[in-house]
This record gives structure tokens, C-alpha cells and sequence, in this order.
């Protein structure tokens, strides 16, 4: 039996890696986006002007109390009627993981920045640094050891929240997988197989933040 | 009545510092936090060597006049001068005066992603841009003499508060300022680390660093200080030599004040 489901598996992988390259370039291009565009924000949350951080505020509540599926259904389906545009599902998918990797990404970095003490700033300053140096040499290494084991874990529910992508018509691994059990009726394999798939992507991150609280205790 | 009693007092200068250069002045600064005043036209002179200790009751605006002193809280009048020459304003560039006046805070403030002698080399081979060779045979001096020469790589979170306050006053010193500020530096340390921190000081004080301290060691201060200025309400009330301010202090309120940190059985009738 088990000879049979590595057969059918091995059989059917140029579809399964296929969907595994749409997975994993959703992934990746969100990851990218979302990390870059979530410091950005994070910095706005700080801003000293309140229409920056209003709209900051909105964005991540937004992000936050709306479901990503929701976002999704609004961007592949509202937004082309409403415009009268094409969106592709993978440029649906991007977009809202990005924007919603962002929100939670700008939470974390807000977290991070407030969380270092004022006496920091300070007693850089004190030192005769400029604001350019007391960033560079004293708040934002800190900042990073606060923020990167929660960006570890950002990234690990970003890659597992593609899957959602099958909604609006993206062809990922998961889709592909489906579509081999409709075919070939054998679902055990296959759900093995995503099962697997997801644990090998995910766990050395889930490892790795673990590792980074261990070697920088705040 | 008050007034014109600390102007009295403000013009006794003090004979030992008579013919010293005057290193900080301090021209009727007035601090503001909102709408609350908390440094009301002060005026002080500070002169080079000499050891001014600063004392108050809490929230007597002590700590703020340290910090107005490099800068790090803007003052809403009066001026500021280093050797005669104007400190910048709120919006001025106060970099190359910190390097000259050092401070050291309560709240230990080590860089803890540092080690110790990384956390040495910041100021002046990131600031001053001195050869990090020459620095580090000065900085591992000052370890040297504070006791610490082992603990060069140590990160500050394996150091005891005392040991990291040392390392933060070598910090400050390995920029070579002229003058130094300690703001309640022992305040957050466990008593039996205190000694250590003061010791420190108490040398500095010895060699002719210029230095305004903020305490509330009654002992220490008596021992360290050229002169006791001391404070209530945001004014200068008194300033004395520590002798005369600790036997006979010329006004009623810091004699309440001396009062309360004399652990005496209460009389009946004594009322404090």
C-alpha cells in the first residue's frame, strides 16, 4: 500500500510541484511585500503627525478584524466589478497577503520600537550620537532581536494562509492536490503528502524563532 | 521674604571657588512642563573642579536641572554657557557639548546588545572618531581602576547593578568630558552595591573632576560636595558649604528637610 501511494505521488508530482511553485511564489512575493510594507507602517503608528497615525491605526484594524477571506473575495471579485478591471487570482492573493502580513507585521514593529526604553534614547543622545547613529548602533539593532522571533511566526501563518488562495481560483498545491483525489479517488496519500509538505516549510522557521528568543533575552 | 533670602545666599560665593574659572553657568532658567513651572529662575555658577551636590525634595526640579544641563530636556528661558560660550537652544545641535558634560542616570542604562567594552568604544569611535586602538587601551585603564578589568566582554546582563553602573560612569568618562552629571545614580541599586558606585565617584571628585551631583545619600554628600545647592519647588533656597548646610542651614525649609532623614524617636511635643 504504501509502495502504491509513493507510485501515485511520484506519478503525479510535476502537478504537485507545479502548485508547490504557486504556493510557494504567493508566499515569498507576500512575505517580501508584507515584511517591507509592515516597517514602513510601523514607523507610521510613531509618526508625529495624528493623520499619519490614524490612518495607520485604520489600515491594521482594518487587516485585523475583517477576515483574510473576506479581503480576498473583496479584491478578486468587488473590486473587478466595481472598476470594471481583471484581476488575476494570483495578483488577488498577493495583494491582500501582503496587506494583511503588513497590518500585522507594523503591529509587531510598533511593539518593538515602544517597547525599548526611553532611558535608551537618552543615554545615546547622552553620548553625543546623532539621531542617525543612535538609530543605526542603539534602538534599531535592539528593535530587531524584539521583533524577529515575531516575524518568524508572521511568516510561518503567511505561508499557511496561502492555502486560502484555492477561493478565488489560484491553482496552489493544495488545489492540485484536490484535483489528484478527485481524479484517482486516493485521498490518504495526498493529504499525507500536504500534510508533510506544510510541516517541512514551516517547522524550521518555528525552530529558528524559538531558537532567536533563547539567544536574546530582552 | 524668601526671595530676597536666596538672592542673599545666591551671592555668597563660596571663597574656595573664588579663584577658580567658572566651567557652567547658569542664567535664570526657567523649565516648563505644560503649564507647570518646575525650574523658576535658576541661577547657579559652577566652576571648574569643584563638587556641587544638589539637593531637594522629590519633584523639587533637581533631576530637570541635570538634564537641562546637556540638553536633554529644552529649557523655555534663561541661557546656558560652557566657559562663557552660549549652549545651543531646543532646536540646536547639542552634540558637541555632550561630549563635554557626561551624565549617568539612575536607571542604569547600559546598551545590552553590547558587551562592556563595545558599549565603552561607542562614544568616542562612533562620536569623536578616535582610533579604536588608542581607545581601547585608555577604556581597559579605566576598567583597571574601577575594579572591572575582567569583565571587558561581560554583557551587561551579567553584571550586578552596581558593576554596570562603574561601567556606565567609565562610558561616560572615555569621552573625556570636563564635567560630569550624576542623576541618582545609586537610587536604583541595592544598598550594598551603593558603596561601590560612590567610591567611584568620590575619586573622580579627588583628582579635580568638575561635578554636579544629584543624591539623596545624606553621607555621601556631606563627604563629596564643595557645596550644597539646595533645592525646593523648582528655586534654589539655599546654597552652603556642606558643613555649614548639614549643622546650621540658613533656611527653616531645609532644615525640615535635613529632619526628615534624621531616624529620630519622636518626643511627644518635637514636632518635625
Amino acid at each position: 500500500m504504501v509502495d502504491n501511494s509513493l507510485e501515485l505521488l511520484l506519478k503525479n508530482l510535476p502537478l504537485l510541484l507545479d502548485g508547490l511553485i504557486s504556493t510557494l511564489t504567493i508566499a515569498l512575493a507576500s512575505v517580501i511585500l508584507g515584511l517591507l510594507l509592515g516597517c514602513v507602517v510601523g514607523i507610521a503608528h510613531l509618526s508625529r503627525s495624528s493623520a499619519v497615525r490614524t490612518a495607520a491605526k485604520i489600515y491594521l484594524e482594518a487587516f485585523r478584524i475583517i477576515p483574510v477571506i473576506v479581503w480576498l473575495f473583496v479584491a478578486f471579485f468587488a473590486i473587478p466589478i466595481a472598476f470594471n478591471l481583471t484581476i488575476s487570482g494570483e495578483t488577488a492573493a498577493i495583494l491582500i497577503l501582503s496587506l494583511w502580513g503588513g497590518a500585522e507585521m507594523s503591529d509587531l514593529v510598533r511593539g518593538a520600537l515602544t517597547s525599548i526604553p526611553v532611558a535608551q534614547f537618552e543615554a545615546g543622545r547622552a553620548l553625543g550620537l546623532s539621531e542617525i547613529q543612535l538609530y543605526r548602533q542603539i534602538i534599531i539593532p535592539q528593535a530587531i532581536r524584539r521583533l524577529l522571533p515575531g516575524a518568524v511566526n508572521l511568516i510561518t501563518r503567511m505561508i499557511k494562509t496561502t492555502s486560502l488562495v484555492v477561493l478565488v481560483g489560484v491553482v496552489d498545491v493544495v488545489k492540485r492536490a484536490q484535483q489528484i483525489i478527485e481524479r484517482t479517488h486516493e485521498a490518504l496519500p495526498l493529504y499525507a503528502f500536504l500534510f508533510v509538505l506544510f510541516f517541512i516549510l514551516c517547522y524550521p522557521l518555528s525552530l529558528l524563532s524559538r531558537w532567536l528568543e533563547r539567544k536574546w533575552p530582552t | 521674604m524668601a526671595d530676597m533670602n536666596s538672592q542673599q545666599l545666591l551671592s555668597t560665593v563660596m571663597p574656595a571657588s573664588a579663584n577658580r574659572q567658572i566651567l557652567l553657568s547658569l542664567e535664570n532658567i526657567r523649565k516648563e512642563f505644560g503649564s507647570r513651572r518646575v525650574l523658576d529662575d535658576v541661577s547657579l555658577d559652577i566652576h571648574e573642579g569643584e563638587v556641587t551636590v544638589v539637593l531637594g525634595p522629590s519633584g523639587c526640579g533637581k533631576s530637570t536641572l541635570l538634564r537641562c544641563l546637556n540638553g536633554l530636556e529644552p529649557i523655555q528661558g534663561g541661557n546656558l554657557r560652557l566657559r562663557g560660550e552660549p549652549m545651543p537652544g531646543s532646536t540646536g545641535d547639542w552634540r558637541a557639548i555632550r561630549q563635554q558634560i557626561g551624565m549617568v542616570f539612575q536607571s542604569v542604562e547600559l546598551f545590552p546588545h553590547l558587551n562592556v567594552i563595545e558599549n565603552l568604544l561607542l562614544g568616542p569611535v562612533q562620536v569623536q572618531r578616535r582610533k579604536k586602538a588608542e581607545v581601547l587601551v585608555e577604556a581597559r585603564a579605566w576598567l583597571q581602576r574601577v575594579g572591572l578589568a575582567d569583565r571587558e566582554l561581560s554583557y551587561p546582563r551579567e553584571l550586578s547593578g552596581g558593576q554596570k553602573q562603574r561601567v556606565a560612569i567609565v562610558r561616560a568618562l572615555c569621552l573625556n568630558p570636563v564635567a560630569m552629571l550624576f542623576d541618582e545614580v545609586t537610587a536604583a541599586l541595592d544598598p550594598e552595591m551603593v558603596r561601590e558606585v560612590l567610591d567611584v565617584i568620590l575619586e573622580l571628585a579627588h583628582e579635580g573632576m568638575t561635578l554636579v551631583i544629584v543624591t539623596h545619600e545624606m553621607g555621601f554628600a556631606r563627604a563629596v560636595a564643595d557645596r550644597v545647592v539646595f533645592m525646593d519647588e523648582g528655586r534654589i533656597v539655599e546654597i552652603s558649604p556642606p558643613s555649614i548646610f548639614f549643622e546650621q542651614p540658613a533656611t527653616a525649609r531645609a532644615q525640615r528637610f535635613l529632619d526628615k532623614f534624621l531616624y529620630l524617636p519622636r518626643h511627644a511635643e518635637q514636632k518635625l
